[in-house]
């Protein structure tokens, strides 16, 4: 694929609100991971990652009809880092039907709508008239947000294809750029806590009972988190600072296998690595970091594990940082691919947290600790339920 | 002012279900008008290509996407293996969603694992994947009402990046109460392209779409009008319309606002 500049970036979630609050945690090798104690969720012994004071983020007047723990952390995710000011920047350099929205989530606003369905009407069983569907439970509903609070006129969607959706979106934005449909893409992902992903998770008995800990031999599950993470993509300029990070490749793959399960050899995650190889024009070797998706789960990591190691062998510095955030689901791909571009213009490698004893089946190179190394080229890996794959090939300009 | 890129495929098969139109060769008479349009209630054939355990697990949705799909895959006697897919819906699995919600709003908060890994809006690429074995990409957009345009739009893109086939499910199932009374569809529907870079000796005709101010067209008959307005990835009936009236047309469907889509048909002689 051509390469894509990601022009300007912010990420929001457990670890603090913008990228200078990440940074800082990364580099300490912190996590935001606390009990569990969502809403009226304490009967669910479990980490989770939640981002500071979303519910006080109050949207301006006229997109008060989007207003739900989703679309509150998009425009909380927005205001970072001078995000809105670039993407206005983006609007006034190439127009408003020229700049795409395309976003990831899993969930949306659902967490509206499991409220509103405590509120239902005794007699009639009806929703109360407050709930609005279009602009908080579907899908779509945070793109839409997106697209109305920078007033966009150009093509938007979400995609939804569980913890890989926010990956995705890199390749669907390239493909519009490619085809000449817009000049810039908003793209990320925005996934926030809610009940059906907490017990949803409980009942497959994938949560663990501590902060998670990926590849870790006695690991035990997921910590769910959440997040808002945003890019702005566009064409690269011909003067490209050094330190300016390039989206190379994007690959894509299907596990065919089962829906909740990766296949046991990770070979749909194999294919998306692969694939995303091929797209950036670079062999497994070029690649100085894998930011793996490793949500902790004995089976997730085991099969990503076997899938690394047939591509990469063990020598690509690997790491989870889910340790870190929690699983932020359909906003993993977005902001692993930020924690990815920290890592390249930072000059360091993330070491996963909370992981105390590697686990000697699965042999790849995994960081527990940070690495005093700047990376060129790294790899950033999202899977999902549905057996759905997707890996990012990132770049330093130079 | 019209965007000037066009993107172009050729269209090797198609798959179409809804209340009234049983399959393709049944909705192609009725929708070029050589048949009268009877509404009836939609029948959903069983997903014989999941293997039973999972077959037992799907609800009305994913029956939805697969039959169109395979409607689609079939007719163009392709391999499904080999294309990549693009599931495009509003709502995606509302019978779901509403059984997951009212668990939640009760004393006791145990949802059923099948039930949460079916809630995902991707279940249906899932289950093709593992019907259809396809190890392809398959990727699932939404855009509320614009999902068809979206859907489209992202398959298009697809075929021009990867010169690869692309199968295209948009599908939607109605909500139950309450959901329904604050979306109502008024049925499931479903409409399938396969999407070919190339001319082949299955290709039923040239589409070609751009990006557009224009006001999207209607369907002649009330009843068609009623579904299109009111489903999601009925929006796509003009197409579908033009594909069955044979010979060459240009319909615009709805996208999102100011934007539509133009669609330019050329049928294969």
């Amino acid at each position: 694929m051509s390469p894509l500049h990601l022009s300007h970036f912010t990420a929001s979630s457990c670890l603090g609100h913008g990228l200078d609050a990440m940074q800082t945690m990364l580099l300490q090798q912190k996590s935001g991971l606390r009990p569990c104690h969502f809403e009226t969720v304490n009967d669910l012994a479990t980490y989770i990652g939640e981002t500071p004071n979303v519910d006080a983020a109050a949207l301006p007047a006229t997109l008060a009809a989007h207003n739900c723990r989703n679309n509150r952390l998009a425009w909380l995710g927005l205001q970072q880092d001078g995000f809105s000011a670039a993407v206005e920047a983006a609007i006034a350099r190439h127009g408003r039907r020229r700049v795409g929205v395309f976003l990831g989530t899993s969930t949306a606003g659902i967490l509206q709508t499991e409220l509103a369905y405590r509120r239902r009407d005794p007699v009639s069983g009806a929703l109360p008239d407050d709930f609005i569907y279009a602009t908080t439970h579907n899908t779509y509903s945070v793109a839409g947000f997106v697209r109305e609070y920078f007033q966009l006129e150009g093509p938007a969607m979400v995609v939804s294809t569980a913890c890989s959706s926010s990956a995705k979106v890199f390749g669907s934005a390239a493909r519009m750029i490619e085809a000449g449909l817009i000049d810039a893409a908003v793209v990320g992902g925005v996934d926030s806590l809610c009940l059906t992903t907490l017990y949803g998770f409980n009942s497959l008995e994938l949560l663990a009972p501590e902060p998670c800990r990926p590849f870790d031999v006695e690991r035990q599950g997921l910590s769910i988190g959440e997040a808002a993470a945003f890019v702005l993509l566009e064409r690269p300029a011909d003067d490209l600072a050094a330190d300016a990070v390039l989206l190379l490749g994007v690959g894509e793959s299907s596990d065919a296998h089962h829906m909740s399960s990766p296949h046991p050899d990770g070979l749909g995650a194999r294919m998306a690595m692969a694939a995303a190889l091929q797209s950036a024009g670079l062999q497994a070797s070029d690649i100085d970091y894998i930011n793996l998706h490793g949500t902790a789960t004995p089976g997730n990591d085991a099969a990503e594990g076997k899938a690394v190691a047939a591509l990469f062998g063990d020598r690509t510095p690997s790491s989870s940082t889910k340790g870190a955030t929690g699983h932020t689901l359909g906003a993993a791909g977005g902001l692993e691919a930020i924690i990815c571009a920290i890592a390249l213009q930072r000059g360091f490698l993330p070491g996963g947290c909370n992981t105390r004893q590697l686990d000697p089946a699965i042999p790849i190179r995994y960081l527990t600790a940070n690495a005093d190394i700047a990376p060129r080229r790294v790899l950033s890996n999202s899977f999902g339920f549905g057996g759905t794959n997707c890996s990012l090939v990132l770049g330093r300009a130079s | 002012m019209s965007i000037k890129h066009s993107l172009e495929a050729w269209i090797d098969g198609i798959g179409l279900l809804g209340p009234g139109l049983d399959n393709w060769p049944a909705a192609q008479p009725v929708l070029a008008a050589t048949t009268a349009y009877v509404a009836q209630p939609l029948v959903v054939p069983a997903p014989l290509a999941l293997p039973p355990a999972e077959r037992r697990r799907v609800g009305q949705s994913v029956k939805i996407a697969l039959a169109v799909a395979q409607e689609a895959v079939t007719a163009a006697q392709a391999d499904a293996k080999q294309l990549a897919a693009v599931f495009a819906s509003s709502g995606a699995d509302g019978d779901n969603c509403d059984a997951i919600c009212k668990v939640l709003a009760s004393d006791d908060r145990h949802i059923s694992p099948t039930r949460f890994h079916n809630s995902v809006h991707n279940a249906p690429a899932g289950y093709w994947g593992i019907a259809s074995g396809a190890m392809t990409p398959a990727t699932v957009v939404c855009a509320y009402d614009a999902s068809f345009g979206a859907g489209l739009l992202e398959a298009m893109t697809q075929v021009g990046a990867v010169a690869a086939g692309v199968l295209l499910v948009a599908y939607e199932a109605p909500y139950p109460e309450p959901l329904q009374a604050k979306r109502p569809h008024p049925s499931a529907f479903g409409l399938a392209l396969v999407l070919m870079p190339q001319r082949g000796p299955r290709s039923l005709a040239r589409i070609r779409i751009e990006l557009v101010d224009a006001v999207a067209d209607t369907m002649a008959n009330a009843e068609l009008e009623a579904l299109r307005q009111q489903i999601p990835c009925a929006r796509g009936l003009p197409l579908a319309q033009a594909l069955a009236g044979g010979g060459a047309a240009r319909v615009v469907l709805e996208y999102l606002a100011p934007l539509s889509l133009a669609v330019e048909i050329e049928a294969c002689n």
